[in-house]
């Protein structure tokens, strides 16, 4: 097996806030490979975008980093580097070069006083320091490939004059534009409508398979998973409690809570006028997490005087692990 | 069935919070603002001040006397000599200047005057009732005789009961102003919201153009213009129309602008499908959300009144003496020479900082517990 | 973009005409007419007007004729610079005023620019450090500023340099220069005296722009844009400022048209205490005095230069907005 470009190893970020500490990612552990999608699919609330800001290095106060390892394996290979230990400036050297994120807001996401190729070029003067020139180039060759049309006139409008979907794709190559190994992408498709974002998410595979980019597709969709990814880490409450490859996963679900996700998919398959399952209750505040098992007052198949006390413990081997006790680790 | 309503089931916070009206929740969250809640009560009390201005007094403050001009603060004693507690001050004693063989009049150190509480002094009217009653007094005062805490004026007359009589006129004339303007701004701001179209756009540059002109020169002008044979009360409701003429647009944008939020809101879209008329939406279901809202407006709007006066005063063109405002005391510290000789002149610039500063406070709180999100 | 300059520009015009409709009202408000005061003026110098001259005064000057064709008269007069004669100073009004209208815009435009400069780095500093004991020192400074009147304030700060320093801080120039014609050294003079007065002119609306600079700056942090910047790996210095203050200047530079009226307003006032020898004291003193050509031309010229200097800002405020820029298209 070849080894992950990024491994998050038992992540923890905090939140200080009025009710107490919030723990929003709470030992979240998965790997990267190159040229794979892995999806992370949880809930809203579930700390899929923490996780995904702490891996960058911009989690925003009062929240911050209390444990755990992020591992970037260099690209000319040797000893992965914790981020988690690089200072600030070595750390702004990984964001864009390294590891890139695209937002879910592409709107809110972009400085609407500035044109687009003049913050995509930002980027791409500080790390590639190229001349303005070269650089707003690129800016175009960047857009074009995103496949905005006439990029060059493009390269001068405002956020404020182009489409949902425009924006999107100049997200999209605003990530792109200092050549990163790790692409994070979080809810990209969230705020667009239907055609759009299956448009946005060809895009993204098509860019993923040229460029032989590590991907890591935040969602809260199943059926984006199915269709995009290759790995899947399933996340509640913080917390990643079932990962593995996705035709595992979906032929094979084990924690229980999966096995709902993957139940309140709608099929064309079903039958007329059934109702479509759901979760029962709702997640709970991180600042109340349960006593035991995260997941155990809302669990169908739960053990009663094991999973309201302990905490499972991750089993399984590389590549395909769970935290519930139904599948090992019991005392 | 009817065991249902016979006890009244406790209310759990959660209920309460639920069931709160806007203003009850906004009352909650402001008393969290402790800087905002001492600035109430101190508004509070100024305007206790000014509602009882001369029952505090203890000179009357028209009262000229050439013999006390400019005497420097005298402190009350609250010890006689032997140590038994007999309030008092030193009465004043006429010295011949050597240079001059003027009289020049100076505290007595050898003379004390007594002090009682709650003793008759000048009459004075109290909500129509004569009164005579004060709150200090002196016993058996002579000519010349004061209990000047503060000092005097040029013309003799107590500062003290001169502040008590000025904070009265210069906070009422705030109150007047921001009733004109609050119903300016309440009419025009809700018309401009309510109508919208050419009406809305006719009053928003209308508030531009206000807003575009220097307020003084205006106000200085207009002030200027009113005739000197009026009466004081004449003057005094002028000048307060004046100001408020000018400082309505606040007012207006604020009501507007929440007006506007409030008809995207869903209770109002709610209230409008279940075919409440337009005034039922205004009064029982908009009003209450934005009262509070109007309530810290106005909060903010009243000490922009109170300097407005203030100045007009100070520059000789708001009210005229015999009126008493704190503009009018400043007046008489406008040179550099008078404050040389008498500093104590500049007293009244004491409440007016502290009222400012407990309104802005006050106002600041209301809006944050108005619009916490805001 | 040009509809909104010309919305602007007629707006302004039509402030111009309603301020000079006020100026006109402020001439003819006091009772009787200018001519009866001007008679009564000579006669207690000394002087007799016979009834014909008076006439013919009242013919020269419109009065008798209905109100709008004097407004006319006036208006006209106005625009080729006649502002009529003060009475008091038996001089052009143009001449009384002289020098003193520049002085005003100069300490009315060097507050704005003390204003700007302390606001704006100040507002930034507390919304960035928000809570920190130099944010809480600075909100303390700003209540305080908008709690003291600047009057009060320049007759603090009069009061305090005289009695502890011993100095007399009024005026705009040394005794020697006041009545000097402009020279280099004048104007060196001038920017000695400068500061104190736009100081103390500026705090309060100082104090009120770091208040809106920091509320706006502290919801702009907050915004999604702020973290894309991060992520594309801008120090955090760079991104603060390329980003949410670039975003926290509109509203700002909005409310800077209003400050210009403000601080006009605000220089009157001060410079009565302080002895300045701008358009203020003489206002006042015309308007005691019902010298109203006097006193109704300087309303009219702080109107209408007020007016300008508000559409200059406008302009800056277009120019620094792509949003209307592109979209008033």
């Amino acid at each position: 097996m070849v080894d992950p470009i990024l491994s998050i190893r038992d992540l923890h970020t905090e939140f200080v806030a009025n009710e107490g500490i919030i723990r929003a990612v709470d030992g979240v552990s998965f790997d990267v490979f190159q040229g794979r999608t892995l999806g992370v699919v949880g809930e809203s609330g579930c700390g899929k975008s923490v996780t995904a800001r702490s891996i960058l290095g911009i989690v925003e106060k009062p929240g911050r980093v209390t444990g755990g390892q992020i591992l970037l394996r260099p690209e000319t290979g040797g000893e992965a580097v914790d981020l988690l230990q690089l200072g600030p400036k070595a750390m702004r050297a990984i964001r864009g070069p390294e590891i890139a994120l695209v937002f879910q807001e592409p709107m809110a996401s972009f400085s609407q006083y500035y044109t687009i190729g003049n913050q995509i070029m930002e980027g791409i003067r500080l790390h590639l320091k190229l001349s303005a020139r070269a650089a707003r180039d690129r800016a175009i060759e960047l857009l074009d490939m995103v496949g905005v049309p006439q990029p060059a006139r493009r390269v001068d409008e405002y956020p404020f004059q182009l489409s949902g979907g425009l924006r999107q794709r100049v997200m999209i190559a605003m990530a792109l534009a200092c050549d990163p190994r790790v692409l994070i992408a979080d809810e990209p498709t969230t705020a667009l409508d239907v055609t759009t974002q299956a448009q946005i998410l060809d895009l993204l595979r098509e860019l993923q398979q040229k460029q032989g980019l590590a991907l890591i597709l935040i969602t809260h969709d199943m059926g984006v998973i199915a269709e995009m990814a290759h790995d899947v880490a399933v996340m509640y409450l913080g917390r990643a409690v079932e990962t593995g490859p996705v035709s595992e996963i979906f032929t094979a679900p084990k924690h229980p809570y999966t096995r709902a996700l993957l139940r309140s998919i709608p099929t064309v398959m079903a039958k007329p006028r059934t109702r479509l399952p759901t979760i029962e209750g709702s997640i709970p505040h991180p600042s109340n997490r349960p006593a035991g098992c995260a997941y155990n007052p809302r669990c169908l198949e739960l053990i009663d005087d094991l999973c309201r006390v302990q905490e499972p413990p991750e089993t399984g081997m590389a590549g395909r692990r769970i935290r519930c006790f139904l599948h090992g680790g019991r005392p | 069935m009817f065991g249902m309503f016979k006890s009244r089931p406790q209310l759990s916070q959660a209920e309460r919070f639920a069931q709160a009206t806007q203003l009850q929740l906004t009352w909650w969250r402001f008393r969290k603002h402790r800087v905002a809640m001492v600035s109430g009560v101190i508004v509070a009390l100024f305007y206790l001040v000014a509602l009882s201005a001369d029952f505090l007094a203890t000179t009357d403050p028209h009262a000229t006397d050439s013999r006390t001009s400019y005497i420097a603060p005298q402190p009350v004693h609250f010890f006689e000599d032997d140590g038994s507690f007999r309030p008092y001050v030193n009465g004043l004693k006429g010295v011949r200047d050597p240079k001059t063989f003027k009289i020049v009049y100076t505290p007595d150190p050898q003379r004390h005057v007594q002090v009682d509480f709650l003793a008759p002094g000048y009459p004075y009217t109290f909500l129509g009732i004569s009164m005579t009653t004060h709150l200090f007094a002196l016993r058996n005062p002579e000519r010349g005789d004061g209990i000047f805490i503060l000092g005097t004026d040029q013309l003799g007359r107590d500062i003290w009961s001169r502040l008590m009589v000025a904070t009265r006129v210069s906070l009422t004339i705030g109150l007047v102003g921001v009733s004109i303007s609050l119903f300016l701004g309440v009419l025009l701001g809700g018309v401009s919201a309510f109508y919208g179209g050419m009406v809305d756009t006719v009053i928003q540059r209308v508030i531009e153009v206000i807003r575009s002109m220097p307020t003084i020169p205006l106000w200085l002008g207009l002030a200027a213009a009113l005739p000197n044979d009026w009466s004081v009360t004449q003057v005094y409701f002028s000048i307060t129309v004046i100001i408020s003429l000018l400082a309505w647009t606040d007012l207006a944008r604020v009501v507007r602008g929440k007006f506007l939020a409030l008809r995207e809101e869903e209770f109002v879209m709610a209230a409008e499908l279940a075919g409440a008329s337009s005034g039922r939406i205004i009064f029982r279901h908009m009003l209450p959300s934005f009262l509070s809202h109007i309530i810290a407006a106005v909060s903010l709007a009243l000490p922009a009144m109170i300097i407005s006066e203030t100045s007009l005063s100070f520059l000789g063109l708001g009210l005229r003496p015999p009126a008493i405002s704190w503009g009018i005391l400043l007046q008489d510290a406008q040179s550099i020479q008078s404050l040389a000789l008498a500093p104590w002149l500049l007293s009244a610039a004491v409440p007016v900082i502290l009222v400012i500063l407990a309104f802005n406070f006050l106002g600041d709180g209301l809006r944050d517990a108005a619009d916490p999100y805001g | 973009m040009i509809t909104f300059i010309v919305r602007r520009l007629l707006l302004g015009l039509f402030t111009v005409w309603l301020i000079s409709m006020l100026a006109f009202a402020i001439i003819q408000l006091p009772p009787g007419d200018f001519v009866d005061s001007y008679i009564a003026n000579l006669a207690a110098g000394g002087a007799a007007v016979s009834a014909d001259e008076a006439n013919a005064m009242r013919k020269l000057y419109g009065m008798g004729q209905p109100i709008y064709v004097q407004y006319g008269k006036w208006i006209v007069r106005v625009v080729v610079g006649d502002f009529g004669e003060s009475m008091e100073w038996r001089r052009p009004v143009s001449e009384v005023i002289g020098d003193r209208i520049w002085l005003t815009l100069l300490l009315s435009f060097a507050a704005l620019l003390v204003t700007w400069g302390l606001a704006l780095p100040i507002g930034i500093f507390s919304a960035v450090r928000q809570y920190s004991v130099a944010d809480y020192i600075f909100t303390l400074v700003g209540f305080i500023g908008i709690a003291v009147p600047n009057f009060l304030l320049a007759l603090i700060i009069l009061y305090a340099a005289f009695r502890y320093l011993g100095l007399s801080v009024g005026g705009l120039f040394s005794a020697e220069y006041a009545l000097a014609p402009w020279t280099w050294d004048k104007v060196k003079d001038l920017s000695w005296h400068l500061p104190l007065p736009a100081m103390i002119l500026a705090l309060s609306g100082t104090a009120q722009l770091i208040r809106i600079m920091r509320a706006n700056l502290l919801d702009e942090l907050r915004k999604p844009y702020v973290v894309t910047a991060r992520a594309k790996g801008l120090s955090e210095l760079r991104t603060v400022l390329k980003y949410p203050v670039r975003a926290a200047l509109n509203p700002f530079a909005s409310n800077i048209a209003y400050l210009f009226p403000y601080l006009v307003s605000g220089s009157i006032i001060i410079s009565i205490v302080l002895g300045l020898p701008t358009v203020g004291p003489l206002l006042v003193r015309a308007l005691i005095a019902q010298d109203v050509y006097l006193g109704g031309a300087i309303v009219l010229l702080l109107g209408v230069l007020t007016v300008i200097g508000t559409f200059i800002s406008d302009l800056v405020l277009m120019w620094v907005d792509p949003r209307l820029r592109h979209q008033m298209d």
